[in-house]
């Protein structure tokens, strides 16, 4: 390129736009960039990304080079002015590294580096609502495919992949869309649950804000799969960003005939609509995310019938969590063989974990299935960010186990999990140092269930409330073989006895804080003694 | 009569949104939402104007609207606060950032400041759990937080909470 035409075209800045990096402050750098560039006179484009996920660097900014794109970062807030003049001085648009913020090649970052990033190869590269963008970076090429492939092929692609449910459960996707492929009806949907209601979880809002359409062409290929032409995004109301951008992702999808009818001037149909679920946990629960959809309160039903079988309205309904939506597309263009190629046992592929809490380097890690949890905690983590010594991880949202060190070499596989009384579920991994209390986070999530629990049975309703007051008295009164006994018949009860994994899984945490950490429970009675 | 024309302006706008969403699949919480939108809560008034248009009983709307800890139905106060309680955010201090919170504003959750400024909500995760703790005011989610940025942060949104009494 020669020197004038260099000089024609403005020079990009990179900059995320999810609600992490905005946080943190990303508007204001955006602000601040566009105020030098006016006064300098130089001619800067911004261009608004998702997040790479390396929260600890943001707002970090990237500017394209030769040899890729080179990351400055993390950008002090408080010193913003000095900082953007310094790096514009420093010539970082050119990609120059003497800048001491500078990082140098994004994906020469070993946190990044180190990842398998599949799901979310687009996510912090492109413009999220850049439809050009998306299909530069392999973007509907799996739609392409998909129009000229038979439902059975598509099936038994998404089967040998070996791809199960990234919500929790790990069905395996193949059979739930088989099943809703082989119910005879007119009528049949595809619903995504983006509820992601499990605290320490940020992967489908990254994936959502990030790179919208793999969400959209994902549910596509769903409905193409199963013979259904409605589907509908079930979006939770506590991601506000999320939601404008899906909102415009789907309008600019329509506008380009990726859908509504003849996607794409095929003979295929399919309708996508977005809807705000309204702050409660158990709308995550498949069925009562149905009932909610259908304008009903949020009460689990009970299973039979499978919402594959009947579903929303009482039709056939695949509903699937937004990260297995999004990964169909890339199943389909590299192939099943590639993706089952990741992960160990019956755990294929990947699964974007996500690093929070008191972490020294929060943020997303996309890894195949099979190292151990302390790889993420300290290879990626690098311990707390305290600095004090980290005493208990928390794996797999509210209703997942809390992990003592001794178990921290666990292998990152559904079954080795559960072996382990613990989940995976999400993929959410919240790091707490020894200042925690764990009898303190026992009775949260006790107190979490009573607050969010539908209703609908007793173990769970009422053994919620008995639970909290239950470790009450275990931390006044001490551990009194009585009291545990007590507690831990509740726990069974409520494990036995729920409709569902809220009632039925809220034990897990209580108990693995109970076995694990029981010198927490007895601080009051050691005080007596 | 100034509250009467008041009313049946309100009643009007209720009827002209149900109107726009109830031939959706499930209209209800699509109508519910687009109301609170547009009136800060649900009013009383809307239920039976709800019902009657999706022909379902009052007593099941009012249960819908119950049901969801999002919906109100009176209005909040000019900002509405939202204090994740969850366990990313506790990791980070927030069960700490909850009470100096409170004390500064001088309210519980689900409570409102006397000047109406603020309206405090628990809620479970906003998906910032990589800076917490967080809190979220209007659409807005804010990381890091600790109680000397939350100071700050009432003074730049210029949000005039009256002093906590001592
Ligand atoms: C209490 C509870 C909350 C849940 N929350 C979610 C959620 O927020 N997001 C999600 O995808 N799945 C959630 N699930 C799992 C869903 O019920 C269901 O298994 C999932 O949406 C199926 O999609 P998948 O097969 O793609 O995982 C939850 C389950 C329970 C019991
Ligand atoms: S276990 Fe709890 S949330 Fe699940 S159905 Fe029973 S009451 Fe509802
Ligand atoms: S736990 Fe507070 S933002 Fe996720």
């Amino acid at each position: 390129m020669s020197d004038t035409e260099q000089q024609s075209c403005p020079r990009k800045i990179f900059l995320s736009r999810d609600t992490t990096s905005l946080a943190l402050g990303a508007e204001q750098v955006a602000d601040r960039i566009r105020a030098s560039e006016k006064h300098r006179g130089e001619d800067i484009e911004i261009v608004r990304t998702g997040s790479r996920g390396l929260f600890w660097l943001e707002p970090m900014i990237e500017v394209d080079t030769a040899a890729g794109r080179v990351a400055y970062g993390p950008l002090p807030i408080d010193q913003l002015d000095e900082t953007i003049e310094s790096l514009l001085d420093a010539d970082c648009l050119a990609g120059d590294k003497r800048h001491p913020l500078c990082l140098g090649l994004t994906e020469a970052i070993p946190y990044l580096a180190k990842q398998q990033r599949f799901s979310f190869s687009r996510v912090g590269v492109i413009d999220p609502l850049s439809l050009a963008d998306y299909q530069q970076h392999g973007g509907l090429a799996g739609l392409h495919l998909a129009l000229t492939m038979s439902a059975g092929d598509i099936l038994a692609v998404v089967s040998d992949s070996g791809l199960r449910g990234r919500g929790g459960a790990a069905f395996p996707t193949g059979i739930k869309w088989q099943t809703v492929h082989d119910v005879d009806s007119e009528q049949k949907y595809i619903v995504c649950n983006a509820d992601e209601g499990d605290s320490g979880s940020f992967a489908d809002r990254m994936l959502m804000e990030g790179d919208p359409f793999s969400l959209i062409e994902g549910m596509i290929i769903a409905g193409i799969a199963v013979g259904a032409q409605q589907g509908y995004i079930y979006l939770r109301e506590e991601y506000p960003n999320a939601h404008s951008i899906l909102k415009q992702a789907i309008a600019s999808a329509e506008a380009q005939q990726l859908l509504g009818n003849n996607i794409l001037g095929s003979s295929k149909h399919f309708q996508l609509e977005l809807r705000l679920a309204a702050g409660a946990y158990i709308c995550g629960e498949e069925t009562a995310l149905l009932e909610s959809l259908e304008g009903k309160r949020g009460m689990v039903r009970a299973k039979p019938p499978l919402p594959a079988i009947s579903g929303l309205f009482g039709k056939p309904t695949v509903v699937n969590n937004v990260l297995t939506l999004a990964a169909i597309a890339g199943i389909l263009t590299r192939g099943a063989a590639y993706y089952r190629d990741y992960g160990i046992g019956r755990s294929r592929g990947t699964l974007p974990f996500q690093l929070s809490g008191n972490i020294k380097y929060p943020g997303l890690i996309e890894l195949a299935f099979g190292p151990s949890l302390r790889t993420l905690l300290e290879d990626f983590g690098g311990g707390t960010y305290s600095g004090r010594p980290m005493r208990s991880v928390q794996v797999g949202g509210p209703l997942g186990a809390y992990l003592p060190a001794a178990q921290w070499d666990i292998a990152l596989d559904y079954e080795a999990f559960s072996q382990h009384n613990a989940v995976l579920g999400h993929g959410g991994i919240v790091v707490f140092d020894d200042s925690v209390d764990m009898a303190e986070q026992a009775r949260f999530s006790m107190e979490f269930c009573r607050i969010e629990s539908c209703g609908k049975c007793t173990p769970c309703r009422i053994g919620s409330t008995r639970g909290v007051e239950l470790i009450d008295k275990i931390c006044t009164d001490g551990c009194s073989a009585n009291n545990m006994n007590l507690l831990e018949d509740l726990c069974d009860t409520m494990t036995h006895g729920s409709l569902c994994a809220m009632g039925g899984m809220t034990p897990i945490p209580v108990q693995s804080a109970l076995q694990h950490f029981a010198e927490d429970f007895s601080k009051q009675g050691e005080q007596d003694d | 009569m100034p509250e009467i024309s008041a009313e049946i302006e309100q009643n009007a706008a209720l009827l002209e949104i149900i109107d726009s969403h109830k031939a959706l699949e499930g209209a209800l919480l699509p109508i519910l939402h687009a109301i609170q939108q547009r009136f800060t809560y649900i009013p009383d008034t809307a239920i039976p104007l709800i019902a009657q248009q999706l022909n379902l009983s009052r007593a099941e709307v009012h249960s819908v609207t119950r049901f969801y800890s999002f919906f109100r139905s009176t209005a909040p106060g000019k900002h509405t606060l939202q204090l994740c309680r969850a366990e990313a955010c506790q990791a980070r201090g927030s069960r700490a950032l909850e009470q100096a919170i409170q004390q500064r504003l001088g309210i519980g959750f689900h409570q409102t400041t006397a000047d109406r400024a603020i309206s405090l909500e628990p809620v479970y995760c906003l998906g910032n759990c990589a800076a917490s703790p967080s809190i979220r005011i209007g659409d807005t989610v804010y990381g890091g937080m600790t109680i000397e940025r939350f100071e700050r942060l009432l003074s730049t949104l210029a949000i005039p909470v009256v002093e906590a009494q001592s």
